[in-house]
């Protein structure tokens, strides 16, 4: 086990490699530093010296890959490259475009966003499975046919109108909790109420959809007919044999996003105000702030890899046929 | 004089692209057999009905051509620098009725009061009237009475040219039947045959009925209001509808000749080959979606701002836009699709059909594409079908950010972005939100109820259950 983990860190070292390239790419050599000092100053008629400043307060005014004026581990040690992408190997963000230390700010801004994710997540896992349950008993009836038509018509809708209207309907007509803010300690949850459900009810359609397709499938398998046979009531089939063997596949599957929760969600902490990871992002990409999306795509991009590494684990967890050295 | 727009020329490309595979598939009885499945399916035919219906809109909204000025006989042609499409022609009446601000739909005077100079010189605050809408009217306190004999004349015509379809239908069923009409009808109306034709044209008669009602009284009043610079919101949320389909479609576009050729080789191939290509696409996924297309919109917005002499006009420039987003969007979703066929094509290779084509010495491209490539194409399908819908609402989401198409492109993200602002408002300004509500969940619904029919006749395991 611990063999096969090392192995996969060593195999995560390539992609995230990759991934680092890519941003630096992306945010260096496609659009050269002078073209985005020129568009953060604004007008076209900036004088070179204001983009020199500018470059220089950053940091950007070094050579890209290569400095030929240093001399022995200089040259390469004093260059946007190694300054602004190697660094993120050793989770060492810099500072952002506007000067704060995005280290820093991820780290106070993860809170906020973990109090939203997670009882999303726990709360949507209990409800989408007791809806999924409920359709597999009445499977082939009206009730599951309706359900499933409901299903799909609720993820037909965009989630911005479940936003829109969760905050108009609890926030403003009902005034029941404030529609966007947030505050520390146990005056946290009425701000945090209201995104969790509207998450919630956001992807009720896909989640029990999916995972009404997974215990039907389980319903079809050979140890179901047995306990049946056995004279088990259906009831009891359900909750003994489809439940416990039908939640490998959707625990699996949801430990690939267990890491991806530091990262918040993108609209819904914007849209209520939570001054987490999610809305931290949406910030920098409307101040066009270039230092601090390139770290917030490194950050996620770890997040993920690590995702996947813990499904490969948790699957030898959950079914122990699975041999991974 | 037309204009060709990349995107236009593109969604003709794919149009012919889809024909050719109608015919391809007509003529081949594998491939005929699942479709006939999803035409007996009535909920599948009604969504097709719906989605051909957006594409028609769509497709109309393709062909773009700046309108010729008006002058004298003797000069020679000018050409306006406003660039329209054919549906603009037919909406000319709403394009072109703009009011001040916002009214509320089949209003006949504006949303909020201002102060109005009567006659005699004395000011008062009232609720202006609207210059446009209603302005037919002597008697605006008549307006009810008038809107319903308006939608009456207008679902009368549409009744016309729904009875017109129907004769259409009938006829050419007869034909192809070789059964007298009225037998026809009868088998229609008792629902003998395989397609449910009952479905089909009911759905589009109510369709054409109030479409034609809506758009008879458009051009009296504004049907879904209008937004906070005085446009028209139903004719907003028709010109959304081509952006809608092309972000659903060239992305697919886009994505699919890299998922098919780097899946098939991955899984065929094996070895090197795989490792490389598992890499790639591994790297890829690893980067948030968002944050992606974040990024690559920063860097063409700065690509733009610094070049932007290359971008004549603003139509140009939003066109541009759109295009590299579905282009973003591709590279970002091909990872998917090549996933599954790659271990699609790792079963394949060792299917006695492909060892005997190798033993005869045929060529590694040549079995790809002859014996392996249509042995995917059901997966193919089906998640071109089930990618659309996600595409068409994450758009709405990218506008939130300010990455997705061009502010000043009509997109349904577009509008839900600016009405979202105006919901502080008291009374509320609800109908920018409600129409794009209706046109999305109106794309989006059958779309997924079609990629569902779809998936169930091409999809081997569940059709084994059947």
């Amino acid at each position: 086990m611990i063999n096969y983990i090392i192995r996969r860190i060593f195999y995560a070292l390539p992609i995230l490699i990759g991934v680092n390239l890519i941003t630096f790419f992306l945010f260096f050599i496609v659009n050269t530093p002078d073209d985005i000092a020129r568009m953060q100053l604004g007008q076209k008629r900036v004088t070179q010296e204001a983009i020199d400043k500018w470059k220089a307060d950053r940091g950007y005014n070094k050579p890209v890959l290569w400095n030929a004026n240093a001399d022995g581990m200089k040259r390469l040690t004093e260059t946007i490259f190694y300054s602004n992408s190697v660094k993120l190997f050793v989770f060492d963000f810099g500072q952002s475009d506007s000067g704060r230390d995005i280290g820093h700010d991820i780290s106070q801004r993860m809170w906020p966003s973990l109090a939203i994710t997670v009882p999303s997540l726990l709360l949507g896992l209990l409800a989408y499975i007791s809806f999924a349950l409920i359709l597999a008993f009445f499977r082939a009836t009206y009730i599951d046919v309706w359900g499933v038509i409901l299903c799909v018509i609720m993820m037909s809708i965009s989630s911005m109108f479940y936003i829109i209207g969760g905050q108009f309907l609890i926030g403003k007509y009902l005034h029941l909790v404030p529609i966007s803010g947030y505050d520390t300690g146990f005056e946290a949850i009425k701000f945090v109420a209201l995104p969790v459900m509207v998450g919630l009810v956001a992807s009720i359609g896909s989640s029990t959809r999916w995972y009404r397709t997974i215990f039907l499938e389980e319903m079809n398998k050979d140890y179901v007919r047995t306990a049946r046979a056995k004279g088990l009531s259906e009831k009891l089939v359900l909750y003994r044999h489809v439940l416990r063997n039908g939640l490998i596949p959707i625990l699996t599957g949801v430990v690939v996003i267990l890491p991806m929760l530091f990262i918040g969600s993108l609209i819904t902490e914007s849209f209520f105000a939570i001054p987490g990871l999610g809305s931290y992002t949406i910030d920098a990409i409307n101040r066009q702030d270039f230092a601090i999306v390139r770290s917030m795509v490194y950050l996620g991009s770890v997040l993920y890899i690590l995702g996947l590494l813990l499904t490969d684990i948790s699957y030898t967890i959950a079914d122990p046929r699975i041999r991974l050295d | 004089m037309p204009v060709i727009f990349i995107t236009d020329a593109l969604i003709f490309f794919l149009l012919g692209m889809v024909a050719l595979f109608a015919w391809y598939a007509a003529s081949h009885e594998h491939l005929r057999a699942p479709w006939r499945q999803v035409a007996s399916n009535p909920l599948a035919m009604a969504a097709v009905v719906v989605l051909i219906f957006y594409i028609l809109i769509g497709l109309l909204d393709s062909v773009h051509f700046h309108p010729k000025l008006e002058q004298r006989a003797d000069q020679p042609d000018q050409y306006s620098t406003e660039v329209l499409s054919l549906l603009d022609l037919i909406t000319e009446k709403m394009r072109t009725r703009v009011e001040t601000s916002y009214s509320a739909p089949f209003a006949t005077h504006a949303f909020s009061r201002e102060m109005l100079v009567l006659e005699d010189g004395s000011e008062i605050r009232d609720y202006p009237k609207l210059e446009y809408a209603g302005s037919h009217l002597a008697d605006t306190d008549s307006a009810v009475i008038d809107i319903l004999v308006k939608a009456l004349a207008g679902a009368v015509s549409g009744l016309c040219i729904w009875l017109a379809l129907v004769a259409l239908v009938v006829f050419r069923l007869a034909r192809s039947r070789h059964l007298s009409v009225g037998l026809t009808i009868n088998s229609i109306i008792l629902r003998e045959g395989q397609v449910p034709w009952h479905i089909i044209l009911c759905t589009a008669g109510l369709l054409i009925i109030v479409m034609s009602s809506l758009f008879h009284l458009s051009s009296y009043y504004h049907v879904l209001g209008t937004d906070k610079v005085g446009q028209d919101v139903f004719y907003q949320a028709l010109k959304s509808v081509r952006t809608g389909l092309l972000i659903g479609t060239l992305t697919t576009l886009v994505m699919l000749p890299f998922a098919i050729a780097l899946g098939i080789m991955a899984g065929y191939f094996r070895g090197w080959v795989d490792d490389v290509i598992q890499y790639l696409y591994t790297t890829l996924n690893s980067i948030p979606g968002v944050l992606l297309i974040a990024a690559a919109i920063l860097m063409l917005e700065v690509y733009m701002t610094n070049n932007a002499e290359a971008f004549t006009s603003v139509e140009q420039r939003a066109d541009m836009r759109l295009l590299f987003l579905c282009m973003i969007l591709g590279i970002m979703s091909w990872t998917g699709l090549c996933r599954l066929l790659r271990g699609e094509a790792l079963k394949l290779r060792e299917i006695d059909y492909v060892y005997a084509a190798q033993a005869f010495g045929v060529g590694n491209t040549t079995i790809m594409l002859r014996h392996v490539l249509p042995n995917v194409m059901h997966i193919v399908m089906i998640s071109i079908v089930i990618d659309f819908s996600g595409l068409v609402l994450a758009e709405a989401v990218l506008a939130y950010i300010n990455i997705g198409v061009d502010p000043s492109m009509a997109s349904w993200g577009n509008m839900i972005n600016s009405a979202r602002l105006e919901l502080a408002r008291d009374p509320i300004v609800w109908w920018s939100l409600a129409a794009a509500f209706i046109f999305m969940l109106g794309l989006v619904l059958p779309a997924n109820l079609f990629a569902d029919a779809v998936r169930d006749a091409f999809d081997p395991r569940i059709r084994k259950q059947i």
